[in-house]
């Protein structure tokens, strides 16, 4: 039996110091995580997948605390995946969630696990979509994504989510205008947090005539929710809205959905290692070098470079009867 | 060590004490030598420590104690790691902890135990070595 193996039967039986070790597996692209995933997705599928996303500091780690509070209510399980920014100076990180969620910590129904971002935004999605694989098939009810809404990278994670919950909390300035590109897209729900605040009420009212016309992908029109984190006032009507997103997507299609989502993720994938292969079958040829050098020297340009590079790839391995 | 790996840290502040700046610093400069720090915030029992390590998968566990109850709550905790299988993680101390209870904390499974005179510097270099030098004996 491999360690994979191993680690997957055991996570199977309930074992979390198995599920942390298969993370950390995934977390660090150990030559393992392929097998481990491979192994494990038969028994994916069985989780509802929150995404959480807003700016630094709007309340989502308090807000994630109250809301598996109700989901608890209902017994069911959940696992978090909190991700935060990796420092471009040290390459370290101050993971820093878990501070907001000490009523979690030793509720055996809960899961939490902080992780990095490591400065590589393709890296990290991929991360965060196989960690999320693992906390489903560890038999997790729910499966709750949070990232600080910083840029493509959030918007990528959030892909794997079934349904995106975007906060923002008055005091931010513009507070629509805090949301990164892509944000006010990807949302399903928008939460309005510290409402305890009193211009809450404006960015109420800027977010509702922002979203007006709007409808998602699933032809969802997406709500609006005013919530206090630290006192949990009006969480019950987020999660509520979530049930009640889950209800649509399911009864208009969410076969169409799945389709979606699963060839969004074959076609990452894929460009991925298409990329990693044809590298590899490049570095290993002369001609690599001598087209280095002759951009380096002017003589081509890196555009007609890659070109001549990738014909020279495709074209190798001839079938019989083709020119 | 693999090239995508990177040492996880757990700082921790169990008991009663009402402020963390130490243990913030500690966080600061393991973060800034490239560790991964997860804090988890004031007054932590034994068993929230524990469950947090083990879920977050740590190389290791930073414990900043100023209250006096190092003697139950630092033997409490690693009591709690060998029950659940976690000797592996190096478990280190630091904080207003008397000479005379270091021998005896060591025996219960603590690596090390810093004391206020500690540069944070020394610390990391400590960390590293001991954590590389383990993943070489792993090899
Ligand atoms: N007044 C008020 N403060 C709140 C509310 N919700 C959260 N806070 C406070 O806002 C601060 C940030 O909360 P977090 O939950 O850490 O916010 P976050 O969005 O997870 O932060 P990052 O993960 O760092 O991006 C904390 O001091 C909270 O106590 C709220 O509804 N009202
Ligand atoms: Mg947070």
């Amino acid at each position: 039996m491999t360690h994979a193996e191993k680690l997957i039967r055991n996570m199977l039986k309930g074992d979390k110091r198995a599920t942390a070790r298969l993370l950390s597996i995934v977390e660090n692209g150990l030559p393992q995580a392929q097998e481990a995933i491979s192994l494990l997705y038969p028994h994916t599928g069985n989780a509802h997948i929150v995404g959480i996303t807003g700016p630094s500091g709007v309340g989502k780690s308090t807000l994630v605390e109250k809301l598996v509070g109700e989901i608890r209510k209902k017994d069911q399980t959940v696992g978090i995946v909190a991700v935060d920014p990796t420092s471009p100076f040290s390459g370290g990180a101050f993971l820093g969630d878990r501070i907001r969620m000490q009523s979690l910590s030793t509720d055996q129904g809960v899961f939490i696990r902080s992780m990095a971002s490591r400065g590589n935004p393709g890296g990290v999605a991929r991360a965060t979509k196989d960690a999320v694989k693992i906390l489903d098939a560890a038999g997790m009810d729910f499966v709750i994504v949070e990232t600080v809404g910083a840029g493509q990278s959030e918007v990528e994670v959030m892909r794997i989510a079934e349904v995106v919950v975007v906060i923002l909390a008055p005091g931010l300035g513009d507070e629509i205008q805090a949301l990164k590109a892509g944000q006010m897209e990807i949302g399903d729900i928008f939460v309005v947090n510290k409402s305890d605040i009193e211009s809450a009420d404006r960015v109420v009212v800027d977010l509702k005539s922002t979203l007006a016309m709007k409808t998602t992908k699933d032809g969802w029109r997406p709500e609006v929710v005013k919530t206090i984190a630290t006192t949990g006032a009006g969480v019950d009507e987020l999660m509520e809205k979530i049930l009640e997103h889950k209800e649509y997507v399911e009864s208009t299609g969410s076969e169409k959905t799945r389709r979606r989502r699963v060839q969004n993720e074959i076609e990452s994938i894929l460009r991925e290692k298409a990329a990693e292969h044809v590298m590899r079958l490049l570095e290993e040829t002369i001609q690599f070098n001598e087209i280095v050098e002759a951009v380096g020297a002017l003589k081509k340009d890196p555009y007609t470079a890659v070109d001549e590079l990738l014909l020279n790839v495709t074209a190798k391995p001839k079938k019989e009867g083709e020119a | 060590m693999e090239s995508g790996m990177k040492i996880r840290v757990l700082v921790a502040k169990p008991g009663l004490d009402s402020h963390d700046r130490g243990a913030k610093v500690v966080a600061r400069a393991l973060r800034d030598a490239g560790m991964e720090v997860i804090y988890t915030g004031l007054r932590q029992t034994p068993e929230q420590i524990v469950e947090a390590a083990l879920q977050e998968d740590v190389d290791v566990l930073a414990l900043s104690i100023l209250s006096g109850a190092h003697m139950t709550l630092l033997p409490a905790i690693t009591g709690l790691m060998e029950e659940r299988g976690m000797s592996d993680v190096l478990v280190l101390a630091g904080g207003i902890i008397p000479k005379e209870d270091i021998p005896m904390l060591k025996e219960c499974g603590i690596a090390d135990v810093f004391g206020p005179g500690t540069t944070t510097d020394e610390l990391v270099h400590y960390i590293r070595g001991k954590i590389e030098s383990e993943a070489k004996n792993l090899e």
